[in-house]
């Protein structure tokens, strides 16, 4: 047992318990913090797999961006001190089933599955070859989604603003 | 305990998935719902990049595709935001009840 298995158990176990808890939890704030705490860890994860770019992307939008936007939509929208009411005990005792089953499915058929590997040599996925590859233009390069995925980022920010937009009142 | 390999991080986005499933199923707040599709997505980000570091490691491909889904992620979230705000200043709650005044 080296350090870096701890580690690695470690962050699994902050992962999954931060994300029961945070579809539990009947506060909503809390549920938001437990979110955090949640991709805080997928982000560990993803140091621990020596994927340094895709860490640092995960916590500054995810953990930067849309848990900040959820605990506004919390403040705009909730009242202080309420609880969540609670889900009728047969939905609860449905949905755990389906959950459970569902996961039971997937991991039996993942215990008899042997995926192939590549013999190739290994790409480091550094920040140089990360972006070289996101607007080349040749063959596997990516600045096509790269351009789509601009247009709709700007498509998402006008529609937000529409659909936010306080309608003008209709008398003169 | 093992060597944590491919099969962990399987096992920890399988069940990070089912996790956000169930959340979706039993919350019935509009934010509450949005905080297990997150989950979900994660589960599916982790996925691509222990594919993508485990076995087709000559590639870049799956950190690509984690790249995208959380730019998409991301704007998913702003307008499913701005449409909850917009939902609770018409009925004073984000219960997902009221979304069905929204088809008229």
């Amino acid at each position: 047992m080296t350090g870096a298995n701890i580690i690695f158990y470690l962050l699994a176990v902050i992962t999954l318990v931060s994300a029961v808890l945070a579809v539990t939890t009947r506060m909503i704030f809390r549920a938001a913090i437990y979110l955090l705490f949640c991709l805080i860890g997928i982000a560990g994860i993803y140091f621990w797999l020596q994927y340094e770019f895709i860490a640092a992307v995960q916590i500054v939008v995810y953990v930067g961006g849309i848990v900040v936007l959820i605990i506004f939509s919390i403040f705009l929208t909730q009242q202080a001190g309420d609880l969540l009411a609670k889900p009728k005990l047969g939905r609860q005792v449905f949905s755990a089933l389906a959950a459970f089953c569902g996961m039971a499915l997937v991991m039996l058929q993942l215990s008899q599955h042997t995926f192939a590997m590549t013999a190739n040599k290994a790409v480091a996925p550094t920040v140089a070859n990360i972006g070289n590859q996101m607007v080349g233009v040749e063959e596997g390069g990516y600045s096509l989604p790269f351009e789509v995925v601009s247009i709709l980022l700007l498509a998402a920010l006008i529609g937000c603003i529409v659909i936010a937009l306080k309608s003008k009142p209709e008398t003169k | 305990m093992m060597e944590p390999g491919l099969y962990h991080l399987l096992f920890i986005s399988t069940a990070l998935f089912f996790i956000g499933v169930f959340g979706f199923f039993t919350r019935r707040n509009l934010v509450t719902m949005l905080m297990s599709v997150e989950l979900i997505l994660n589960s599916v980000n982790l996925n691509f990049i222990a594919f993508n570091k485990y076995l087709w490691y000559d590639k870049m491909d799956g950190l690509f595709f984690t790249i995208f889904i959380i730019a998409i992620a991301a704007a998913e979230a702003a307008v499913a935001i701005a449409i909850i705000i917009n939902l609770y200043r018409s009925h004073q709650s984000i219960d997902v009840e009221n979304t069905e005044d929204m088809k008229y």
